[in-house]
């Protein structure tokens, strides 16, 4: 069922209204239900992998925490550690057959397979720390892990964020409500206006003929549609649990106003970040044998030594962070990059600052804008990647980059009306982003108007939807990128 | 607490760690500067700060890892 079909939000109706009229006692029992008949929907297959992740998960954390009440902290970290490590094995062992056969054998990953692993697995760990209790009750936690919204693209949640809000009992608020069914809105707009729209012209761009100036636009162009796609999904999921009442953690801050990569991977795909952060960067960088290593590098080294930890570590999270999109030579080099790029940022820091010194550019605000371009292009080029089918192609095509100064838009697949189109919604998108950076929220602006503007401004939203989204015979509005994920 | 502010100021000479209490949410402090601290922390004061502690809560204040270094010596 996917997100932009009519089947769901026919489903998505229901459920809403079936949650606000049962007794409150019965509403994550309710949530547990619809996850487990989206999963159906899907496949009964999508069960097997939910339901083993889900036993294995509850399992481990129930024996991490009796161990912990049982022996003093030294034992019980002794003995949990092999308890984390077996459990992150056979869940991530899992993932890299289902990821193997996806990848060789083009067998289809099971729906949101990544995202509950990842979720599940950050559980565990967090127990081991000590930092939430084990969920006690099987079904409560299968929804923990189950809770389908945001399983088809994140955000990978965190459970002492997420699952206070599944088990608590919500009454109606109508504000809440209204919110939620706007970013939805939002959220259909940004990935049926736009993001499905430029696809058409992203895919015709691939074409191994369209070199020079072309390669430069298809960085553009892709960067437009998968900011659309993957925002778009994710604003429908976050507005969809809004109306809920539980609130999932933000997935982007407007990651294309970044003026540096750190800022940009602040902004961008947070929760997967932030996963990789706290589960694989600082265990690696604070980690005894790196601590001694950076001890005896800095004899030598006195400041390049003490950054070996961080770019050790971040040499793994890189590796880890490619090969949890796929695992191909592509996304292992995408990876890669990012970390080239953090890195020479890092080494290169007090030559920017001797230059900063010197010039007094960072005050000026068209310096600010240049960054924030340069971001732009420098992660458009790196993104891009993952489009062509081996990393040799990708190379060729980006040799020709200023070969020729040809771009044929009028022969991509869009018409002159498509581009008038996507120009408005790319407007749109940039007026909203600029007005969220700088004053906040749109929605509470949009409540601070009177009922006839407000509502004509969000019939009108509804209005560009049905009437200018990418429909049709062939056309699958379900496909998000981060689905293969 | 003299010791740990030098740690710091030597990382950002421009912030007044005295005042700041948003150095992670503000995004003054990096993932690279917390691991830095932290390697910092243990040479100076001989304190090991486990994966755990490395939360935002511990290390948005100059205090906070202050507390964290008096909890975990």
């Amino acid at each position: 069922m996917a997100l932009t079909s009519f089947s769901f939000l026919l489903f998505a109706g229901v459920l809403l209204i079936l949650y606000y009229l049962i007794p409150r006692k019965l509403q994550w029992p309710l949530l547990l239900m619809a996850s487990t008949v989206f999963y159906l929907w899907g496949g009964i297959e999508n069960l097997f992998y939910i339901l083993f992740t889900g036993a294995v998960t509850y399992g481990a954390t129930r024996i991490i925490e009796k161990n912990q009440e049982k022996f003093d902290k030294k034992t019980a970290k002794k003995k949990n550690r092999l308890w984390v490590i077996l459990t992150a094995c056979v869940i991530f062992g899992l993932l890299a057959v289902c990821k193997v056969r996806f990848t060789f054998r083009n067998i289809l990953l099971p729906l949101g397979l990544s995202f509950y692993m990842f979720q599940s697995v950050g559980y565990v760990l967090d127990v081991y720390r000590g930092k939430v209790k084990a969920e006690k009750n099987p079904l409560k936690l299968l929804l923990f892990v189950s809770y389908f919204p945001q399983l088809v693209q994140g955000p990978i949640s965190k459970f002492g964020t997420l699952a206070p809000q599944l088990f608590a009992k919500h009454a109606f608020d109508g504000k809440q409500v209204a919110f939620g069914l706007q970013r939805m809105l939002w959220g259909f707009f940004k990935k049926m206006v736009i993001a499905d729209r430029i696809a058409v012209a992203v895919v015709a761009l691939k074409g191994p003929s369209y070199t020079g100036l072309s390669f430069l636009v298809l960085t553009i162009f892709y960067a437009i549609q998968i900011y659309g796609d993957f925002t778009g999904g994710i604003d429908i999921v976050i507005g969809f649990s809004e109306a809920f009442g539980i609130r999932l953690t933000e997935n982007f801050v407007r990651p294309f106003f970044s003026k540096n990569i750190a800022e940009y991977w602040r902004r961008w795909h947070i929760s997967l970040g932030e996963w990789m952060k706290d589960y694989i960067f600082y265990p690696i960088s604070i980690s005894s044998p790196m601590r001694k290593l950076s001890k005896a590098a800095r004899k030598k080294w006195a400041n390049f030594g003490k950054r070996i930890p961080v770019y050790a570590a971040s040499f793994a999270t890189w590796f880890c962070t490619g090969i949890w999109h796929g695992i191909t030579p592509n996304f292992v080099l995408w990876g890669m990059m990012n970390c080239v790029v953090i890195v020479a940022s890092e080494e290169l820091t007090p030559l920017y600052e001797r230059f900063h010194g010197r010039f007094h550019l960072k005050d000026k605000k068209w310096y600010g804008v240049f960054e924030m371009l340069r971001m732009f292009m420098l992660m458009n080029l790196i993104r891009i990647v993952d489009l062509f089918p081996n990393v040799g192609e990708y190379f060729r095509r980006m040799g020709t980059m200023f070969t020729s100064v040809k771009v044929p838009f009028m022969k991509l697949g869009l018409t002159g009306l498509d581009y008038g189109i996507l120009g408005c919604g790319i407007l749109l998108l940039f007026v909203v982003s600029l007005y969220q950076e700088k004053k906040g929220s749109v929605r509470e602006a949009l409540l601070r108007q009177n009922f006839a503007v407000r509502y004509a401004l969000i019939f009108l939203l509804f209005l560009a939807v049905l009437l200018l989204g990418s429909y049709g015979i062939g056309y699958d509005a379900g496909n998000f990128i981060y689905n293969q994920f | 607490m003299d010791k740990l502010i030098a740690i710091l100021s030597e990382l950002h000479p421009d912030v007044n760690f005295e005042t700041e209490t948003g150095l992670i949410d503000n995004g003054i402090l990096d993932s690279f500067d917390v691991v830095t601290i932290v390697a910092e922390v243990d040479d100076t004061f001989d304190v090991q700060i486990p994966a755990e502690e490395l939360v935002p809560e511990n290390f948005n204040s100059a205090q906070s890892l202050y507390e964290l270094i008096q909890r975990l010596a």
